[in-house]
């Protein structure tokens, strides 16, 4: 054990994790819309519409998000007509490539934990809504969304820490996160336990207070 | 199209043996997995704190770190792991472990957590009553095991250990930073070489869907076959 190692990586692991935060954080925000837009397109009653928002899911929880990054990093540059476009500004960028492959994923995912929790919805309530002659969109937005926000928290925290866990992959498309950080210092002393250790620790940290969060947040809106 | 010719000329071959590959590495750590869950169920079940704490550690430490960090981990230290105990043996030659080994098994420790919450579960699901009716029957431990808990606990494990699967197949794509080459592997250098990447990386994915497809088709097969009676 180089514990000297240890203490000294702790500083630059950390300011690496500063990084994983705010590639996590940004992509969850952005995914949550995406989320929410396209569970709203897969309660649609047109079928085509419905077809859609299910394949969009089915894609991106269907392949890895190691190729979805690649993809968008590598594959997306090789197309002329966008490295004329205003995109090409953003495309250019690891960073960004790297936040619209995590929000697209996620939302892929926070989707289908929006809908199923829409879905679990008791028609009871939305009746009670009408019968109190509340109009359908404010049944909608001061009833269903509030519930279905209740219904899908559990799920929706352990959404966040596998995209916690996701955001490691930003570290292949050259940026530096915190798994991108450890992996340079395991290349360059040769020591991955140790390494292993406190970036493991950083991760798990942000783990438990994630998990924290969201149990604090369940109890707050549960029912009783 | 001629991309993917077979042969010489295009890539067709190599991305079908890549793809063979994925398939194997996915199988060798979903079984090195159950091993693993094998091992660790029965300690989150125990009674016992100190074994408890170990399976918890496991499961907890696994799944709250990245999966890319675990592979580096198995990666950078594999080699020197394994001539560490070598060394003990009295062996202090330059030992390779080959990077099928070494992804199989990093991927292996991680469905082996997943596959113990799983197997938690399900055994923690199935009713009192099955465990004392074994015992009024007199059926010792294995049969008790075998016979009752086991048929149940798979029933109701299924569905979540095809999840855990689809988990394992798309995590092997992240053994390719190891060099194995794996469909991700392949594209990789399919694109480098003939400067195609959006092409090669979309076809991955095509690849990636497609094993996913098949094997939920052939796991809900197997849904059906164990909730005979249900």
């Amino acid at each position: 054990m180089d514990l000297e190692l240890m203490i000294n990586s702790l500083p630059k692991l950390l300011n690496a994790a500063v990084i994983t935060l705010k590639l996590l954080s940004v992509s969850l925000i952005i995914g949550l819309f995406i989320g929410l837009f396209f569970a709203i397109l897969r309660l649609n009653k047109n079928i085509f519409i419905n077809r859609f928002a299910y394949g969009y899911s089915y894609v991106f929880r269907g392949t890895p998000l190691l190729v979805q990054i690649f993809i968008i990093y590598f594959g997306l540059g090789q197309i002329e007509y966008l490295r004329s476009t205003i995109l090409w500004s953003i495309l250019k960028e690891p960073y960004w490539c790297a936040i619209i492959a995590f929000a697209l994923n996620t939302g892929a995912y926070t989707s289908e934990i929006l809908r199923s929790a829409f879905q679990t919805i008791k028609p009871g309530i939305i009746e009670a809504g009408k019968s109190l002659g509340i109009s359908n969109k404010v049944i909608f937005y001061k009833i269903q969304i509030p519930i279905a926000i209740r219904q899908s928290l559990p799920a929706y925290g352990n959404e966040i820490i596998l995209m916690m866990k996701g955001t490691s992959l930003a570290s292949t498309v050259t940026i530096m996160d915190l798994t991108g950080v450890a992996k340079y210092i395991i290349s360059t002393t040769f020591k991955p336990i140790e390494v292993f250790i406190v970036a493991g620790g950083i991760y798990l940290f942000m783990t438990f207070i994630i998990h924290n969060v969201i149990k604090f947040l369940e109890k707050k809106y549960s029912f009783n | 199209m001629e991309l993917l010719a077979f042969g010489d000329t295009g890539w067709g071959d190599e991305l079908f043996r890549a793809t063979l590959m994925t398939i194997a590495v996915s199988i060798s750590a979903m079984i090195i997995g159950f091993l693993f869950a094998l091992i660790f169920t029965p300690l989150k079940l125990s009674k016992n704190k100190f074994l408890n704490f170990i399976a918890n550690s496991y499961t907890t430490i696994i799944r709250g770190v990245p999966e890319l960090l675990v592979i580096y981990l198995f990666f950078f230290g594999g080699t020197g792991a394994v001539m560490f105990v070598a060394s003990i043996f009295g062996y202090n030659e330059y030992i390779e472990i080959n990077a099928f080994i070494t992804g199989a098994f990093a991927i292996g420790i991680i469905s082996g957590a997943y596959s113990t919450e799983v197997f938690r579960g399900a055994i923690q699901s199935i009713d009192k009553g099955q465990f004392e009716a074994a015992n009024v029957l007199g059926l010792n431990k294995f049969g008790k095991f075998f016979k009752i808990i086991l048929p149940q606990t798979l029933r109701l494990a299924i569905p979540n250990l095809s999840n855990v699967w689809q988990i394992t197949l798309k995590d092997t794509s992240l053994i390719s930073v190891t060099g194995l080459v794996e469909i991700m592997r392949q594209s990789y250098i399919a694109a480098g070489s003939t400067r195609d990447p959006l092409f090669f990386y979309s076809f991955a994915a095509v690849l990636y869907l497609l094993l996913t497809f098949v094997s939920m088709k052939l796991i809900n097969r197997l849904e059906v076959k164990y909730s005979r009676g249900y």
